[in-house]
């Protein structure tokens, strides 16, 4: 059963999206990584990119699939997990911990507070399986 | 079948295409004949292809192939195979391509090779797409094209990248040596395109290009013949870094020359920006058994799985010609493959000092050739080769047809196919057209 923290926010897309200060934390969920099953690539953004709320910024690639990460909020990327260009599979094996994508310094942090939260973001995930 | 879709005209089908984009009709192309009319044409125009002693390469390059070749690409086995959706299944063909690719980056020096795309052209515009995906460092969308490429590739690359928003713009070669220079402040560009040997069969300093175009924060990519490249510096040792991707005509591997193929592109890369490749690569891998097995490999960036998304959208290669090229490869060898570039080098430097000795013509730029030169003649090329072909000498390739102001010169190619014989015959058959002509 895949997991769904609850002080979490969440895109339809299936990121999620974790608030510190203005520093938005960026990756995907527990339910995504078990759908793409092995990821064996991530392109992350380069550090210093401007990005608008809903562009794609990032690709994971899995055995299966190659998906677009869209950026949750508007702001500028100050950080990415480099450990993944060596470890991917971190994303499969601790989605919401080591395998994080990227970090984006926020125009305006409180734009996460739009996103859906756990409950809203299970239940549409329960939806689309059914 | 419109109907049960729901549209309602085969135009309606393409109406998510921009009116822009679109062809409109095609005047240039007649509308259709009967296959008898069509089997009847094309015996009238093959009868007028007689066997014709050729100098022609421009690009297509007639060398020896060996009997094995054919006949091992013509088994049903081969012949019938097309690279499967259960690709796996196919161990010989993956195998096969596994094995083209090994030989290609051992050619070329470069670290990873595709399964092939379609052919030379269309791979040089492939690496400009690849290399503007790949260039982090700019985001530029301008590529700087060295003007002694092929100018059927610029054309073809033209076609193909100009409604995608990106810009090529042709370095101009120099008069004397027919090579491309450096300019101080170029601007921003995310690539640079040379060919090796130039289309005038010249050596441009490729390690110098390829330092300068690092240096501009700019991807090299060569453009590269690979007979040549059993005698000359490989593109995976262009410079300080190498050439970052490389591509080229497989034809003169195994493949007969022929008017619009099928020939086989060839496309190298370094290993940092292998994802932004397109094609097929083939991995070698094992099976759970421990077995050595092979296996398509980075297939979720095509279209099948990316959809409008792709990396590309060349998603096949010419399986049957890149069997040709490694049985090709696999008779002649690394020491075979030399002799045969060496042979044909040293065929055209002796037909080039007949030249000489004559007096009448000379070779057009300066610096050192492979196998092939621009020759200049007193008078325009086109009112020699008609009368050299009555003799039986295709006298090779108008070069006014490209560059106008060279419509004297004449682009001349030598193989290991030509006997010293074929040279005479070619140098007596040009003088007394030239003769023939008041020269």
């Amino acid at each position: 059963m895949a997991e769904f923290p609850t002080e979490l926010r969440y895109l339809k897309s299936h990121e999620w999206a974790k608030r510190d200060g203005d520093v938005v934390v960026v990756g995907i969920s527990d339910h995504a990584q078990d759908e793409l099953g092995d990821v064996v690539y991530v392109e992350l953004p380069e550090v210093g990119a401007e990005c608008q709320a809903g562009d794609e910024i990032a690709v994971v690639e899995s055995v299966k699939a190659a998906s677009d990460i869209y950026a949750p909020v508007t702001g500028t990327v100050v950080e990415v997990n480099v450990k993944l260009e060596e470890s991917p599979e971190l994303v499969n094996e601790a989605p919401y911990a080591d395998g994080w994508f990227f970090k984006i310094k926020a125009s305006d942090p409180a734009e996460v507070e739009s996103l859906l939260n756990a409950e809203q973001y299970q239940a549409l995930c329960e939806a689309e399986e059914h | 079948m419109l109907a049960s879709i729901g549209v309602t005209s085969i135009e309606a089908l393409f109406d998510e295409i921009p009116e822009a984009l679109r062809s409109g009709e095609l005047t240039q192309t007649p509308s259709g004949i009967s296959e008898m009319a069509l089997l009847r044409t094309m015996n009238e125009r093959a009868r007028l292809d007689e066997v014709q002693l050729s100098f022609i390469g421009a690009g297509a390059y007639e060398h020896h192939i060996p009997a094995a070749v054919w006949d091992l690409v013509g088994r049903g086995e081969f012949m019938t195979a097309y690279t499967p959706y259960q690709a796996e299944a196919s161990q010989g063909t993956l195998q096969l391509i596994y094995e083209f690719q090994t030989m290609m980056t051992r050619l070329l020096q470069m670290e990873v090779a595709n399964a092939s795309v379609y052919d030379g052209a269309t791979a040089m515009a492939e690496a400009i797409l690849m290399a503007i995906r790949a260039n982090k460092k700019n985001k530029s969308r301008r590529v700087l094209v060295a003007g002694d490429i092929n100018p059927t590739y610029i054309e073809a690359c033209q076609a193909i990248v100009r409604n995608q928003g990106i810009e090529l713009e042709q370095l101009d070669f120099d008069e004397d040596s027919g090579l491309v220079g450096l300019d101080d402040e170029p601007g921003e560009f995310a690539a640079l395109v040379v060919s090796y040997p130039n289309y005038f069969g010249g050596l441009p300093d490729v390690d110098a290009l390829t330092d300068w175009c690092h240096e501009n924060g700019a991807l090299m990519v060569g453009v590269v013949n690979p007979t040549a490249m059993a005698l000359l510096k490989p593109p995976g040792e262009w410079g300080k870094e190498g050439a970052d991707i490389a591509v080229g005509e497989g034809q003169p591997l195994g493949i007969p020359v022929a008017s619009g193929g099928p020939y086989l592109g060839f496309m190298c890369c370094k290993q940092a920006i292998v994802r932004q490749m397109p094609g097929r690569i083939i991995g070698r891998t094992s099976d759970v058994d421990g077995n050595d097995g092979f296996a398509l490999t980075l297939q979720a960036r095509e279209q099948h799985i990316r959809r409008a998304k792709a990396t590309s959208n060349i998603c096949t290669n010419q399986g049957l010609l890149v069997t040709a090229a490694t049985i090709y490869l696999s008779l002649l060898g690394d020491v075979g493959l030399r002799s045969v570039a060496m042979q044909s080098h040293q065929g055209l430097q002796r037909l080039l000092s007949h030249m000489d000795s004559t007096g009448k013509v000379k070779k057009r730029f300066t610096g050192p050739c492979f196998h092939e030169a621009a020759i200049e003649l007193p008078i325009p090329a086109r009112e020699v080769l008609p009368l050299m072909a009555e003799q039986g000498i295709l006298g090779g390739y108008d070069l006014g047809l490209s560059f106008p102001a060279l419509e004297n010169c004449l682009l001349v190619n030598v193989t290991e196919t030509k006997t010293e014989h074929d040279l005479t015959l070619y140098m007596t058959t040009l003088s007394t057209v030239l003769e023939a002509k008041g020269c």
